[in-house]
């Protein structure tokens, strides 16, 4: 039975007892005790950094060149935090109480009420570091409204803020690597973790320069690797994330918690065909101001400036009356496949709608001709005033678009569809982030455990450096206070032998395979499967073929993957190889998760499960629980329920109308 | 090489305003000028300790100037490497931005004639036809001597590619002086860059026009 | 129409029209840090205008695997010009022909048929080749790590609105903290300085309140990282604003040789 350890007592007091009560650690111990962190992102580079400060050794592993390039980075939109400067009504239960109604009732509550607390320091900290979050003339911090939410509380810089948080903790990190606190290690990955005694107490990774496998010991390992949308290989996330550490902690007893949770974004610049090799993500931001719509009539095959106002079909702000274009991404993805599905998707493919800026131009070139005194202007001359201050607001934003698809958007609608994007589920890990493994951790998008069935609009930068910054430091302690006796690690024992002979081994049977497909295709394969079968919606016939289609795509890849070069060399085939059998695998379970579960909620969307309009239908008396996963053998998984108790929210049907 | 670039630039302003007094001999300014003015500020800078003293100075900026500028050219060199198929060129600077190096060599090739024609005479050997003025002190004709040595179209031909060299060269050297320095305010840039412009310009055609009319005697001592 | 459009001289339209092509590519291969390099040509058929140039160069890869060949080395991860990580030197131009744009987001409508395409690594002794066009650039994380940051520790912030910042600063700070470390600045510079990047850096923490207690310190401890590192020094040529694709500008180097210059005639030591 898995425990999640959540402290008693009432839920606001809850962190702050633990806080007061948790086990610590002196200084003089922690320069012995060794941390393993895998990936920079900002779960990883935060912790890092934070862990480093406290006096831990501190090992840092990235596949990537920097740390500074984890995908953290291109997150545009912005950061949550309760601050309730804007003096809307917000606070810190308004955040928690968001983000679990945005999560359709499947987070946990002390998890997220944490994440809410800290959230206004995770502001103050990134200040303090010279994050350069955007202002208003006054000098002091701005705010935008962002999908789910009914107040001004997120903060941001530009379209880039993920990039400005990211290069926070880096240099919060480079700082301690300066100090000699943490050691870094780039272009490597992990390929395996190494238990002693049922803990985990080390790594395998492999050099990615020079292929060489190298064995490190730590009291602890923190997973921080990210999320796995790229098993549908087209999604937002970058070309190498992936989810091969989590994967690999998985398959040493680590639970996966609630895989089939995946967040499919609204707003995407579509695909343009066979070549494409990734999705490029419009922030979310954009619908604070850009009007969603398709036409009224099927098949029209006008262009859109030809369509006139009332053939068209505004449908979130039709169906959706009180939050109109700033419903929640689940909700706002599902509406765009159901016009495409029904036939009134636009552009050449026709899957697709209409992003359009034709009435915040309007609006906005109104309120320039006002604040200027102008009288008489002409329409010309509005939308000219208009377009400037788009271009102040979004520009970076619209220059993306029109160096992707030659449009220009100022001009003419953007074109939109929903992409993969984020992935809620993660390994399982319990109040103090610790995965089922004693001493091994997850953090940000790598667990499970914030975002229930569906996360909310910057939200992730949110969690990913609440986990890194002001949750890890205080739990870590807990576990470590109990391993001050454990002394200086060597990783001159039979379980690095072991664990470093099975890496071995399985890097030499893919290079014997010499196969005829290249991992690109079998990769678009797997993508393909996941996303018709596995993707905005699902149901228990496609799931159940899914899944045979599945192991039969892992027969194929263990049998006829062709990798070219050497082992011990750079290269990248065989990097991208050993990712993609991890994503068959994961694939796999995806596909179980979500037949199993027999309801609709946030991401998961089961046709069976709907309601007469068509929303998500969820079934609290039989799923309101955790489903975590735990590797039983190569296609065999055991479900463990983790029951989720509601004690101060009451579960109800999310509306947005 | 910032620092010393804008020491040579203030010297620059003095020396062309000391010889622009042969214009004064221009027909329609003052024809029986005959390079009085001219030869009399010549004679100032060559006779007072001050003057003597900051010459010194002077060549120790030149100095100075020449030597960081090779060192940097040769450090600056190395710093790439192999060496692209396909360069950049003008796509992403100005050519004479990228060859300060060679218009300074030029520069200092032109300083080594330019010197033995005029400063080694009037100031180390003194072979210069004497000339007095009005309070009889006796100084070298160095409007004379100019006169002469431009009569040759090889020498003029030299000292309009040196002027065209250094015009290119303060195109880019004035403004990257002052960034150099640290000017980064948007506002003074932007004057700075006009004034550099205007500079180069101003200075390199004055020290042409010297040479050609001298040659074409469009002033010529009497 | 947006003047970066204009600049960036691509066609830009209301509705894009698509076209295929057929190219030629001259790819540096290098084996290792110590082979010597050399150039490959490849012919590539019915590339699509729509496709990103890093999609030709996956369509290549695939071919060459198909073949028995090498697959060509290149850095890349996220595919959407924040990362920093693609870093090509395309037709003599780092990241290729457009505009204040990532190797990543070069599309192919930059190309017609019948091009060739030239493709170098970025070329500088600081950036010494892993393998093909794939680089070293550690030196910026030693950069950084030799002062660009501000020395807090988690937890010791004050609040974030307590400490008003002039809204002209912050703007120029995001301004400088747009860079996203690629690398081109030293690629397209003749000194292969990298100036531009530590400008930015010292530049986004200047104009901070955050930044001033270490505003000396880092500027001066920076710098003399830059010239161990091996990177040449800023004659103000002004490739690097050229060709950034986040359009830092050149002016944050003045502003660093005026902090720099302050620092160095205030040091005590």
């Amino acid at each position: 039975m898995l425990n999640a350890k959540i402290p008693d007592g009432p839920l606001e007091k809850k962190w702050e007892d633990y806080k007061g009560h948790v086990k610590l650690v002196n200084p003089a111990n922690k320069r012995k005790l060794e941390v393993i962190i895998i990936g920079t992102g900002l779960a990883g580079a935060s912790a890092a950094a934070s862990l480093g400060e406290l006096g831990y050794k501190v090992k840092a592993f990235c596949f990537q060149d920097s740390p500074r390039r984890a995908h953290s980075i291109a997150a545009q939109g912005g950061i949550n935090a309760a601050k309730n400067y804007q003096n809307d009504g917000d606070s810190v239960f308004r955040l928690f109480y968001d983000t679990i109604k945005g999560g359709d009732y499947r987070a946990r509550e002390g998890n997220v009420h944490r994440l809410a607390e800290v959230s206004t320091n995770i502001i103050d900290q990134c200040v303090a570091q010279g994050v350069p979050f955007a202002r208003e003339y006054g000098g002091l911090l701005s705010n935008r409204s962002f999908g789910g939410t009914q107040v001004q509380r997120t903060f941001y810089a530009a379209g880039q803020t993920g990039q400005q948080l990211l290069i926070g903790a880096y240099q919060a990190l480079e700082r301690q690597v300066a100090l000699g606190n943490v050691k870094m290690y780039t272009r490597h990955e992990m390929l395996e973790i190494v238990m002693v005694e049922g803990k985990a107490r080390g790594i395998i990774a492999r050099n990615l320069v020079t292929g060489e496998l190298e064995r490190h010991a730590g009291h602890a390992v923190l997973i921080c690797s990210g999320g796995y949308g790229n098993v549908f290989y087209l999604s937002t996330n970058a070309m190498g994330s992936n989810v091969t550490a989590a994967w690999k902690a998985h398959r040493k007893g680590a639970h996966f918690a609630n895989p089939c949770f995946t967040q499919i974004h609204p707003t995407c610049i579509p695909v343009t065909g066979e070549h494409q090799s990734k999705l490029t993500l419009m922030s979310e931001s954009l619908r604070n101001d850009g009007r969603i719509w398709v036409p009224k009539k099927k098949g029209d095959d006008r262009r859109a400036d030809q369509i006139p106002e009332d053939e068209r079909d505004y449908y979130l702000e039709r169906r959706y009356p009180a939050f109109g274009n700033l419903v929640p991404r689940d909700v706002a993805s599902r509406a765009a496949k159901e016009r495409c599905d029904a036939g009134y998707g636009v552009g050449t493919s026709k899957q697709a709608v209409y992003l359009d800026y034709a009435d915040a131009i309007l609006r906005y070139g109104r309120i320039e001709a006002g604040k200027r005194n102008l009288s008489g202007t002409s329409d010309a001359q509005i939308i000219a005033m208009g377009k400037e201050v788009v271009k102040e607001k979004y520009g970076n934003l619209f220059d993306m678009y029109e160096k992707i698809t030659g449009e220009n958007p100022y001009e003419v609608p953007m074109r939109i569809y929903p992409a993969v994007h984020y992935t809620m589920g993660g390994l399982w890990v319990d109040y103090e982030l610790m995965t089922a493994i004693p001493g091994l951790y997850a953090l940000g998008e790598a667990n499970f455990s914030d975002h229930g069935a569906n996360r909310l609009g910057a939200s992730a930068l949110m969690q990913g450096l609440a986990d890194g910054y002001f949750v890890i430091p205080y739990t870590i302690g807990n576990y470590l206070a109990e391993e001050i006796r454990s002394g200086a690690l060597t990783t001159n024992q039979p379980a690095f032998d072991e664990a470093e002979k099975s890496v071995r081994e399985r890097l030499e049977t893919l290079m014997s395979i010499k196969g005829t497909e290249t991992v690109e295709t079998m990769h678009k394969r797997l993508g393909k499967i996941m996303w018709d079968k596995c993707g905005m919606a699902r149901n228990k016939q496609g799931l159940t073929e899914a899944i045979e289609e599945i192991r039969q795509l892992r027969k194929e890849f263990w049998s006829n993957i062709r990798i070219p070069g050497k082992i011990n060399d750079f290269n990248p085939e065989l990097d991208k190889a050993g990712r993609v059998a991890d994503f068959i695998e994961l694939g796999e379970l995806m596909c179980i998760d979500a037949l199993n579960r027999e309801e609709s909620c946030g991401g998961h969307f089961r046709e069976e499960h709907q309601t007469e309009d068509g929303e998500a239908l969820r079934h609290d008396d039989q799923y309101m629980y955790v489903a975590a996963w735990k590797s039983v053998g190569t296609h065999e998984w055991q479900l463990e329920k983790e029951p989720l108790d509601y004690e101060v929210v009451k579960p109800s049907q999310r509306s947005y109308k | 090489m910032g620092l010393t670039g804008l020491f040579l630039i203030g010297f620059l302003v003095i020396h062309v305003g000391l010889n622009a007094c042969i214009f004064a001999d221009l027909p329609f300014l003052n024809p029986s000028d005959n390079g009085e003015m001219f030869n009399r500020a010549a004679h100032f800078m060559g006779s007072t300790i001050v003057t003597r003293i900051l010459e010194l100075v002077l060549f120790a900026g030149f100095i100075l100037h020449i030597i960081q500028g090779y060192q940097l050219e040769i450090q600056n060199r190395k710093r790439r490497g192999t060496a692209y198929s396909v360069g950049l060129g003008n796509r992403g600077s100005k050519w004479y931005s990228r060859s300060m190096g060679l218009l300074g060599t030029l520069i200092f090739l032109f300083l080594i004639v330019h010197i033995s024609a005029f400063w080694v005479p009037s100031r180390i050997t003194h072979d210069l036809a004497p000339v007095a003025y009005g309070n009889g002190v006796e100084m070298h004709n160095l409007y004379l001597r100019m006169f002469e040595v431009f009569q040759s179209p090889l020498i003029v031909l030299l000292y309009l590619v040196a002027c065209a060299s250094l015009c290119f060269h303060l195109l880019h050297g004035f403004q990257s002086a002052f960034r150099t320095m640290g000017v980064h305010n948007k506002k003074y840039l932007t004057m700075l860059k006009s004034l550099g412009y205007g500079f180069a310009v101003v200075v390199s055609v004055l020290f042409a026009l010297m040479p050609i009319a001298m040659h074409f005697q469009w002033i010529k001592p009497d | 129409m947006p003047s970066a459009t204009v600049r960036a001289g691509w066609c830009v339209r209301f509705y894009m029209e698509h076209y295929n092509m057929n190219l030629t590519l001259k790819v540096w291969r290098q084996d290792n840090k110590n082979a010597q390099g050399r150039f490959e040509t490849y012919p590539v058929k019915d590339v699509s205008s729509e496709m990103s140039f890093l999609e030709v160069i996956d369509l290549l890869n695939d071919r060459l695997v198909k073949e028995g060949g090498d697959p060509i080395a290149f850095d890349h991860d996220c595919r959407e010009g924040i990362c920093g990580m693609c870093s090509m030197y395309i037709n003599g131009r780092p990241h290729g022909p457009w505009h204040a744009t990532t190797t990543c987001q070069l599309h192919m409508r930059a190309f017609k048929d019948g091009d060739t395409v030239v493709v170098e690594p970025w070329r500088a002794q600081a950036f010494p080749v892993i393998k093909d066009l794939v680089t070293d650039r550690s030196a910026f994380d030693r950069l950084v790590q030799a002062g660009g940051f501000v020395s807090v520790n988690t937890g010791n912030a004050v609040d974030g609105n307590a400490i008003p910042v002039n809204k002209d600063n912050a703007d120029a700070s995001f301004a400088a903290a747009s860079c996203i470390a690629c690398g081109a600045c030293v690629a397209a510079c003749k000194n292969a300085s990298a100036s531009l990047f530590l400008a930015a850096k010292v530049s986004h923490l200047a104009l901070l309140p955050q930044g001033q207690p270490e505003r000396k310190s880092r500027v001066l401890s920076m710098v003399a990282q830059m010239d161990k590192e091996g990177f040449g020094s800023c004659t103000f040529t002004g490739a690097c604003e050229a060709v950034c694709p986040k359009e830092i500008s050149i002016t944050n180097i003045s502003r660093m040789h005026k902090d720099y210059l302050f620092a160095g005639v205030a040091a005590d030591k």
